[in-house]
Formats: structure tokens, C-alpha cells, sequence
């Protein structure tokens, strides 16, 4: 294995908790929500993930961590629709509430119950043929199935925005409200299925962080992935195939670190650290592209864009 | 008299405490531990004599506070500053990085130095910011919260190599020296005069958007954008950057009261996440200046309060992040409970 | 069901929104194979009747009944399954998607799948058997005005809707596009469909309708077959015999040659929009101290930019404009554009020249000022103290023309300016711009009604497709001129 396949296989290792939390973030913009709470969807998955694998193995894991993150999207989904407070502000506590909530459960579960330094994560699988493609088969093809289920889920992604009724009442929420209600539908409950399926998503995201990366949960391993997810999306231009694109950049970035020390660069630990912030921030500079966002994002349902009251 | 609607709309956040308070207790109920033991030592820890209040309590309140200003200057223009915490921690290094290598006699000049440093820092911080913003029009929500990771590793970085201490064992720079440091206000107590430059700057911040011509740009930019734009011929871009550039300030000088007032060096997790805490503190003071002191305060004894209890009744200090959520949540809540009559809160699209 | 139970009947329709009355016992049948004209002013209460008609607004008494079944709606949705359907007045199209995507949008079934294909030939199937030409491929966002409401409209007969609303669909388009979408409506209705057409022009009423029900100040006042009324009667229904056309003789006019000392100069103005699309051309014209400049134009023709251009809130793209100091310029949006709901009077009448202001802000002396300004103009509140969206519209109004013509403005430039006002309100606005030429300033105002503006104006100017051209003051000559004609 050269160093470039270990580079790549590490970009999409990396890449997969990010695109998993991405995606759920698309599907809430495209409805015209914008969810900085993603961070603290993201954390309590890993913790759940980390809890429920401990007792029931990893793939437990991930529906738990599912679960939890649907939970934090539940609750950023009360405050944002039912209380219609400011989206930024709801995210901004959620994801302070999620952290919190996390740290305050692992410290009493490592506590009181007993000691887990570790759960069992998931391997690698190797799918034959594909693996062998020069460059790349080995770095997508020898990943673990929660990156095999996120190539399945960006193309029904793609379906379900593009080809459903559904899909296109769900993008108009995000576009214009007022044309979804005059067409007798609701942005409300479109906002809320995708605040749901994005919470769910993070969740997951989070969850693979544990069951495939660490083995472990530690305090804020979310690292700001919640708030990358967010750059991700308006780099990836509010589409699947550009979200998932931008989701491998990040993970690249973050590879990075592998590749420099195998090739033995000497690289300041701090600066590879944070070179994939620096590179989000100068892609979204170079990538220029506000106006494909979503033209009703983060408005209020009463029209207003002012972010404080 | 105080009016019945404005004692409601003061007594809301007080409601909004006390309910989220009586949640957390439960939850620490629920966890096994005494919630009474819990609340009389943190209160204890927070309040209990002058040295909790003093020394523990506003010692903490005064990067909060500064911090909330910050963050509620930008808000109230429109801005939303998430960025706090990285700019924070640009004028600390700033004011370190001066304290450390300026060879003044003079205290006074030192301290000046210090703190001119961190206010140009944690503005420039904040300048990226708004300079992505003008430029390649990227929200600034985006990427004043991807600038808090890079300060984070820029500290990380500083600390490891060009500051670090002479021994270079420790990720820490050496301390300041006395000439170097905020005197403190009284003998026996840790409170510094940070505590009272942070008051000064609160209170001059209010009477700048209430009584200058330029705070009334901002506030009309950040409640009305258009009609700024249309019937007062505002330059809405030029008074968004400027209101980003002066929070970034204001956070800069949250760190200068921190590094030469307690911690008197530069280390990673300088800031417990005073940044974002700053955020709750700015919405619960609802971007008022008497509401962010107080406000400032409960955060700060929050703090105080959570140490005293995991050091006195060995329950975990981080119930009090989940307490300062709650917080923010249920004053977020306020409007709408107040709005809401009873059968009104159905959730529908329908007007 | 007889043959005389009506498609869709309301009966004594009540609905109060915060203080105001907006309905009080209004009703109105509507009969299949009919064309409905719903007549009356601005602020009658036709919108919220159409909203209660089809469930998105809730009455607060009264009956709604289809085919003689009484009915509740409690969405849109519903009263749409009912074969109810509405054409707005603000355009519910998605921007950004396609004719296709917009007709589908209003599809009952979420989980039903959307080929483009597909969905391209349903709209064409439509499309023609209704008789309308549009293009199912085309994004919205890049259509006209007129064919943006055609693909309007395929939305909303998409599900065969036993009747079908329409909300000042004339609006919006020149005189040849309202007869065109008239006699579109006539056929519709003659395959055994109903039309209601909410309007407050007279004149398309009388032409068109089968049945005309009038409606003031929320109430019916009205409803007759419309070749059994004449024209007196119907004003009269519709106004309540308040003198609304107060005609006043136009003053002398100052005879100034060529330069003009506090006058306008443009030359040659031309104003491109973000996007780089030119939307005024070479503009060039004078206006003199003590006129009252009319401008008429389809919406969208350039009048926008023009008086953005000479109130100074739009700089040319190419060319000059020379204006006088001390403007006072009055938006068509004036809650979005004008005023700040949530700040007192006060500090609203301090918006003006915000921008300009230096050092500290001196809120008493503002105060008092704004007291004297709400006096002298009637406006009607609770003291300068108050918020801004406590005042009603026309009063809203007053406060804003209040503010700018404070001090010597030497320019007015007011965008429709009777929006949303009642006669009453509106009669007072025209008065104050009035006074305002005769104190030696200079009025421009723009209005999509040519009746207003010729009451008002000593010149009129045209804006078709972003040209400005200056036309005698005679409705036939503007009417043409509106579409490009002659």
C-alpha cells in the first residue's frame, strides 16, 4: 500500500462521518432551514453510539446514535417551528446543550457504571474487483458499510429532491413558502420530515466517528465537524453530488496529517490541525456561489431575516 | 412605576432561570446524586462570603461580561458574531506576546501596550471575518466559527513553538511579569481591575448605541436593513464591518483582561468556551447593558458555582453547561410565550 | 342541487384582524358558466374575502357553502380538493424551477414521482385545451409578468377546478394583455367552469362580467347582473358618494428656459441591474421647480430605477443626473422600505438622513420636532413614543410624507403613494404633494392607475421595456404608449 492509497483511504475514511452530518444538512437547507445545532446532533450520536456498542455491538451503535441524533433534532425542530425563535440562536444553544449533555453523561456513565475504554468497531470490507481499480479502487472499496451505505444514500438523496413530488414541495419550502402553502401543502411539516431525516443523519455521522474511527468517545470529538458540514454544503453548491465531493475534500485535508508524516514532512502538529478550517474558508472564497442557495434560507416564517428580536 | 407589561418582559429571563434550574435539579435527582447538597454547594461556591463572590464569582463574570458586549454589539447590528471565542484569544495572545518581549520600565505603559495590542488583534480577527464577508461575500456565520478552530490551533502553535517557555516543557508561555499585570482591586480577593474596565466598556458601549449618531446607524441596520438603506442612505456594508470589527475588539480586550489579570500566561484552553457562553449571556441580558451584567454575573456564578460542587459534593461541574443551555433555550422561548394565549401555540401554517 | 344553487356561495362574512374590521357581513354566490367581477376600492376587503373563500384565512362568522352544502375549510388544501382554486395577486411561483416543476408542485400526492418528460406533457395538455401558450421547460424566474401568470394560471386549473379566483390579475399587464386574458376567461367560463375576478376597475367590470358584486368597507353593497347596471350606479356603490375627484386647476406654470436652478437635469441616464440586464436606457429629460412629474409604466418598464435615479438612492450606470439637495423620497413598500415597525415615531422620524449624521444624537429636540411634524399633518396615534407599526396605514403614510417633506425639501419623489389607502387617506396625500408644488418643489410620482395620474400631474412621462418617453397628458396616449404602441 503506497502512501497515496493510504492518503485516500484515509480522506474517505475521514470524509465519512462529515458527509453523513452534510447530508442531513442539505436536506434541512434545501427545506430552508439552516441547523448550526448539527454539532450537538453529531456529539450525542458518538456518545450513544459509544454507550449502545459497549453493551450491544456496532451496528446497535449506529441505530442508537441514530436515534440520539434525531432526538437533538427534534429539539432544535421545536424551537425553530413551533416557538419560531431565530434559527442561528436555536442552533447555537442546541449545540451547546448537545456538547453539554454529552460530556455530563459520560462523566456520570464512566462514573457509576463500569469502565469502558473501548467498544468494538467496525472492519474494513473489501469488495473484490472494484477494490483492485488503479488510485482509487482501494480507497473506496476498502472501507467499512457505513461508507457503502453513504453511496447509496447521496443518489436516493438525489431521487427523492429531484424526481418526487415530495422532493420538489420540499425544495420549494426552501425556495419560496408562500408558493408551497398556495399549492395546498405545508413548509411546516416538510421542514420538520427534513429537520428529522437531518438529525437522524448527524446522528449516524456521529456514530461512525465512534464504531469505525476512535473505538472510543472523548469530550467534543466533534472537533466542529457540525460546523464544517455547513461550509461543506454551500461549497457543494446545495447538491448531493457537490456536497459529497466537498465532504472528500475536508477529509483529505484532514488526511493530510497522515500523509505528511509518512512522507515525512515536518509539518507543525497545530498547523496540519488546522489546515482543513483554513482550506474550507479559502474554498468557499474561491468557490463563489451564494446565489445557488436556497432563496427563503433561514428566514423566519414571517418573512423577517433579522436576527435578533 | 415600572409598567405591568415591562415588569413581565423583566421578570421573563428571571421565570425562564429558575425553571431551568428546578429541570437540572431533577436530572441530578435522576442521576443518583442530591440535588439538594448540589444547589447549597454551588450557591455556596458562588455567593457563600466574599471570596466566592469576589474572587470566584466576578473574577469569572469579567471575560462574560466583556465577552456578552461584544457579542451583543454585533447582534444588535445585524451581525451575527459567532467568532467570540477566536477573537478572545487573539488579543490574549496579542497581550502576552507584548507583556512578555516589550522592555518597558513603566507598568502603566505596559498595560496600555497590552491592551492596545489586544484590541488591534481580536479586531483584525474579526477583519478576516468581515473582510471574507465584503469580498467573497461568505456569512459571516460560516466563518467567524471556522476562525475560533484556527485560533484555537493558532494558540495551540504559539504555545509550542515561538512563545512556549524557556524549558520548553510545558505548552505554555512563561508568566508576565508583575510590571506586566492588571493590579488587582483589593488585598486577599483575585478580583482584578478588569472587572472594572469591563463595567467602563459596557456602559460606554449603551451609550454609544443610544446617544451617538453612529449607534443609531447600527440599530437601524441591524432592525430595519432596508429601510436604512432607502430612507436613511445608510451604508448598511460599511456599518455591519464596523460593528463586526468593534465586537472583535471588545473580545480582544476580553483576553487581555484574562491573561494579565488571572492566568498571567498563554496556554491551550485558555477559554472554557467563554465564547459561546458569551452568546447566552448576550441573549438572556436581551443586548442590554444592565440586562448583559446581570446576566454576565449569573453565568460567572454559574461557573463558580459548578466548581464548588464538584469539588465540594463530588457531583460532575458539567450539569451547568447543560443548566447554561437551558438557559438560552428558554429565553429564546420568551416571545413566543409571551405572545401565545391560551389554544394559540397549534402549530399550523394557517395565519 | 338546483340549476340556480351557486358553485360556491359565502353568506354574511365576518373577519377582524387586530383592530380593524376587514369584513362585516359580507357575501357573495357565484354560478357556474359565469363571469363574477368582485368590485370594489382598495381596502374593501375583496383579498380577504377571496382568502376565506379558499381556506386560507378563517372567518370569524358567516357560512361558506359549496353546491349548497355548508363547509369549513381548514387549509387551502382542502378547499382546493373542493374545486376551488386561486390565482393570487402576489405570483406563488417558484423562482427558481421550471413551469413544470411549479404545476407539479401542486400535485395532492408527496410520494408520486416527477419525470421532466412527464410532467412537460401534462402541462401541454393543458395548455391547450384551455387555449394558453406556455412553455413547460422555462424557469420562472426568466418569464414576463403576463407569462408567468399564464403558467399561474395552468397551476391552478391543473386539478379542474369548478371555480377559479383571480386576484387583479389586469394588474399587472398592459391594456391589450388585460382584454387578452378577458377574453381568455370568457371562453373558460363557457365550458361550464366559473370565474371570479376581483378587480377595482370599473371599466373591466361593466366590459366583461356576467355578474358584478361590489363590496365597501367590507360589506356587499352590491350585487347585480352587470347589463343591469349603469355606470352612476356602480360608482356610486363602490365609492359610497365620497368625492374622490376633486379636480383641482393647475397653477400657473413657472416659465423657466433651459437651466433650471433647483430643477432636475437627466442626461442620457442609463441603469443596469446586478445581473447586468440594462433595465433604464438613456433617459434624458428636465424637470422644473413648481411641476408635478407623472410616471406611468407597466410594472417592471424601468419606472423603479428611474425614481430610485432621481431621489439618489440609484446611482446611473452610465450617463448624469443632476438633482436638488434636501430630497424626500417615499417607497411603494413603505413597512420594508420607508419605516421601521418595532422603533418609536421618534427615532423612525430620525431615519431620514441617518446616514448623514455625526456625533451625538439629540433625541429630545428630535422629539419635539416629530410632535410638531405628526400635528401638522393630521397623523393620527399615541404620541411620537410609539411604535411605528401601531399606526394604521394611512396614517403610516401620512407620518412618512410628514418626515419627508420636514424642512425645505426641494424634491418629492413618492412610488404609488396611495397604496393600500383608503379614498380618504389617499385624497389627503395628493393634497400635501399638491401644496408641496406650490411652495416651488418639485413632485415626481409614480402610479399604476393613469386616472391618478392625470388628476394629479402637470407632465407625464412613460416607461415601456426601461426607454422614457414624455407623452401629452390624455389616457389614450398613455394607454398606448404603456404597451409600446404609437
Amino acid at each position: 500500500m503506497t502512501p497515496l492509497d493510504g492518503f485516500l483511504e484515509a480522506a474517505v475514511r475521514g470524509a465519512t462521518p462529515l458527509a453523513f452530518a452534510a447530508l442531513g444538512e442539505l436536506v434541512a437547507e434545501r427545506s430552508g432551514v439552516i441547523n448550526i445545532g448539527l454539532e450537538g446532533a453529531i456529539i450525542c450520536g458518538a456518545l450513544a453510539s459509544f454507550i449502545a456498542a459497549a453493551a450491544f455491538g456496532p451496528a446497535t451503535g449506529l441505530l442508537a446514535g441514530g436515534a440520539a441524533g434525531l432526538v437533538v433534532g427534534l429539539i432544535f425542530a421545536f424551537f425553530v417551528l413551533a416557538v419560531r425563535a431565530e434559527q442561528i440562536l436555536v442552533g447555537a444553544a442546541v449545540s451547546m446543550l448537545g456538547l453539554g449533555a454529552s460530556a455530563t453523561l459520560y462523566r456520570l456513565v464512566t462514573a457509576n457504571g463500569p469502565a469502558i475504554a473501548h467498544v468494538p468497531t467496525l472492519p474494513a470490507l473489501r469488495i473484490p474487483v472494484l477494490a483492485d481499480i488503479p488510485v482509487f479502487g482501494h480507497a473506496l472499496f476498502f472501507q467499512p458499510a457505513t461508507t457503502y451505505l453513504l453511496y447509496l444514500l447521496f443518489p436516493i438523496a438525489s431521487f427523492l429532491l429531484y424526481r418526487t413530488v415530495g422532493g420538489i414541495a420540499l425544495r420549494a419550502a426552501g425556495e419560496s413558502p408562500s408558493a408551497v402553502t398556495a399549492a395546498g401543502h405545508s413548509s411546516l411539516r416538510m421542514q420538520f420530515a427534513a429537520l428529522c431525516v437531518c438529525g437522524f443523519l448527524a446522528g449516524v455521522g456521529g456514530a461512525t466517528l465512534v464504531v469505525v474511527q476512535a473505538g472510543t468517545f472523548s469530550d467534543g470529538m466533534s472537533a466542529g465537524r457540525g460546523f464544517i458540514a455547513i461550509a461543506v454544503v454551500a461549497l457543494g453548491r446545495w447538491k448531493p453530488a457537490g456536497v459529497a465531493i466537498g465532504a472528500l475534500l475536508f477529509g483529505a485535508a484532514a488526511a493530510l496529517q497522515f500523509l505528511s508524516q509518512s512522507l515525512g514532512w515536518s509539518i507543525p502538529y497545530n498547523v496540519v490541525l488546522a489546515a482543513p478550517y483554513i482550506m474550507t474558508l479559502a474554498a468557499l472564497a474561491l468557490f463563489r456561489g451564494s446565489h445557488a442557495a436556497p432563496a427563503a434560507l433561514g428566514r423566519s416564517l414571517d418573512g423577517s431575516v433579522s436576527p435578533i428580536r | 412605576m415600572i409598567g405591568r407589561r415591562r415588569a413581565i418582559r423583566l421578570g421573563m429571563p428571571i421565570v425562564v432561570v429558575v425553571g431551568a434550574t428546578a429541570l437540572v435539579a431533577l436530572m441530578i435527582t435522576m442521576a443518583g446524586y442530591d440535588a439538594g447538597a448540589a444547589m447549597a454547594a454551588a450557591l455556596d461556591g458562588a455567593f457563600g462570603g466574599s471570596f466566592a463572590i469576589l474572587s470566584a464569582t466576578l473574577k469569572r463574570t469579567t471575560p462574560l461580561l466583556l465577552l456578552g458586549v461584544a457579542v451583543a454589539a454585533a447582534f444588535r447590528a445585524g451581525v451575527l458574531n459567532i467568532g467570540a471565542e477566536g477573537q478572545f484569544l487573539a488579543g490574549a495572545a496579542a497581550a502576552v506576546a507584548v507583556g512578555l518581549y516589550t522592555p518597558v520600565d513603566s507598568a502603566a505603559v505596559t498595560l496600555l501596550l497590552e491592551l492596545g495590542a489586544a484590541v488591534v488583534a481580536g479586531a483584525a480577527w474579526s477583519g478576516i471575518a468581515a473582510f471574507l464577508k465584503l469580498r467573497f461575500g461568505i456569512t459571516e456565520v460560516v466563518s467567524t466559527l471556522l476562525l475560533n478552530f484556527v485560533a484555537l490551533n493558532g494558540v495551540g502553535y504559539l504555545v509550542r513553538g515561538p512563545l512556549q517557555e524557556p524549558t520548553r516543557a510545558f505548552p505554555m508561555t512563561s508568566e508576565l511579569a508583575t510590571g506586566a499585570r492588571l493590579p488587582l482591586l483589593m488585598e486577599g480577593q483575585r478580583l482584578h481591575w478588569g472587572f472594572v474596565l469591563a463595567l467602563a466598556v459596557a456602559v460606554g458601549a449603551w451609550w454609544v448605541f443610544d446617544h451617538t449618531a453612529a449607534g443609531f446607524r447600527a440599530r437601524i441596520v441591524g432592525v430595519g436593513r432596508r429601510a436604512a438603506e432607502s430612507a436613511g442612505l445608510v451604508a448598511v456594508n460599511r456599518v455591519q464591518m464596523s460593528a463586526l470589527l468593534a465586537s472583535g475588539a471588545i473580545a480582544g480586550i476580553a483576553g487581555f483582561c484574562e491573561v494579565t489579570g488571572v492566568t498571567y500566561a498563554l496556554f491551550e484552553g485558555l477559554s472554557p468556551g467563554y465564547g459561546y457562553t458569551a452568546i447566552g449571556v448576550a441573549l438572556l441580558g436581551k443586548l442590554h447593558p444592565i440586562g448583559i451584567i446581570a446576566a454576565a454575573v449569573f453565568f460567572g456564578a454559574l461557573g463558580s458555582g459548578a466548581d464548588a460542587m464538584q469539588r465540594n459534593a463530588g457531583i460532575p461541574a458539567e450539569f451547568a453547561s447543560v443548566l447554561a443551555a437551558m438557559v438560552v433555550l428558554g429565553v429564546l422561548a420568551i416571545p413566543a410565550a409571551q405572545a401565545a394565549s391560551p389554544g394559540s401555540l397549534r402549530v399550523t401554517d394557517a395565519p | 342541487m338546483t340549476a340556480h344553487t351557486p358553485a360556491v356561495e359565502l353568506r354574511a362574512i365576518s373577519k377582524r384582524y387586530g383592530g380593524d374590521l376587514a369584513l362585516d357581513g359580507a357575501s357573495l354566490a357565484v354560478h357556474p358558466g359565469s363571469l363574477h367581477v368582485l368590485l370594489g376600492e382598495n381596502g374593501a376587503g375583496k383579498t380577504t374575502l377571496l382568502q376565506v373563500a379558499v381556506g386560507l384565512r378563517r372567518p370569524d362568522s358567516g357560512e361558506i357553502l359549496v353546491d349548497g352544502t355548508p363547509v369549513a375549510w381548514a387549509s387551502y388544501a382542502e378547499a382546493s380538493a373542493a374545486g376551488l382554486s386561486a390565482v393570487q395577486q402576489h405570483l406563488s411561483l417558484v423562482p427558481s424551477m421550471t413551469v413544470a416543476e411549479n404545476v407539479a408542485l401542486a400535485g395532492r400526492h408527496l410520494a408520486q414521482g416527477f419525470s421532466p418528460i412527464e410532467a412537460a406533457k401534462r402541462v401541454a395538455n393543458i395548455a391547450e385545451a384551455v387555449g394558453l401558450d406556455v412553455n413547460p421547460g422555462a424557469v420562472v424566474g426568466t418569464l414576463s409578468v403576463a407569462a408567468q401568470q399564464r403558467a399561474e394560471i395552468i397551476k391552478a386549473i391543473s386539478h379542474d377546478p369548478r371555480v377559479l379566483f383571480l386576484d387583479e390579475p389586469t394588474a399587472a399587464l398592459s391594456p391589450t394583455g388585460a382584454r387578452d386574458l378577458f377574453i381568455w376567461l370568457r371562453n373558460f367560463v363557457s365550458l361550464g367552469h366559473a370565474a371570479v375576478v376581483i378587480t377595482h376597475r370599473m371599466r373591466e367590470a361593466l366590459e366583461y362580467g356576467d355578474v358584478i358584486t361590489v363590496l365597501r368597507r367590507g360589506s356587499t353593497v352590491l350585487a347585480t347582473a352587470a347589463r343591469d347596471v349603469g355606470e352612476t350606479a356602480l360608482f356610486d356603490a363602490v365609492l359610497g358618494g365620497f368625492e374622490a375627484h376633486a379636480t383641482s386647476t393647475p397653477p400657473a406654470r413657472l416659465s423657466l428656459a433651459g437651466d433650471a436652478p433647483h430643477g432636475i437635469v437627466l442626461n442620457n441616464v442609463c441603469v443596469d441591474d446586478a445581473s447586468g440586464v440594462t433595465r433604464l436606457r438613456n433617459a434624458s429629460f428636465t424637470i422644473h421647480p413648481g411641476e408635478i412629474l407623472g410616471v406611468a409604466g407597466v410594472d417592471g418598464s424601468g419606472q423603479r430605477e428611474l425614481l430610485r435615479v432621481i431621489s439618489g438612492r440609484l446611482a446611473p450606470t452610465r450617463g448624469s443626473v443632476t438633482i436638488p439637495d434636501a430630497i424626500g423620497f417615499v417607497p411603494e413598500d413603505r413597512l420594508q422600505d420607508a419605516l421601521i415597525g418595532e422603533l418609536s415615531l421618534t427615532e423612525n422620524f430620525a431615519l431620514r438622513g441617518a446616514g448623514a449624521r455625526r456625533g451625538v444624537m439629540h433625541w429630545r429636540a428630535v422629539r419635539s420636532r416629530t410632535d410638531g411634524a405628526m400635528a401638522q399633518y393630521d397623523v393620527r396615534g399615541r404620541g411620537a413614543g410609539t411604535v411605528a407599526a401601531a399606526l394604521s396605514g394611512g396614517n403610516q403614510q401620512k407620518f412618512v410624507l410628514a418626515r419627508e417633506l420636514d424642512g425645505t425639501t426641494r424634491l418629492l419623489v413618492a412610488e404609488n403613494p396611495a397604496r393600500g389607502l383608503d379614498v380618504r387617506a389617499a385624497t389627503a396625500v395628493f393634497d400635501r404633494m399638491r401644496q408641496a408644488r406650490a411652495a416651488g418643489s418639485i413632485v415626481v410620482v409614480y402610479s399604476p392607475d393613469i386616472d391618478e395620474i392625470l388628476d394629479l400631474a402637470d407632465r407625464v412621462v412613460v416607461c415601456f421595456g426601461g426607454s422614457v418617453r414624455e407623452v401629452p397628458c390624455s389616457a389614450d396616449v398613455i394607454g398606448s404608449a404603456l404597451i409600446g404602441a404609437a
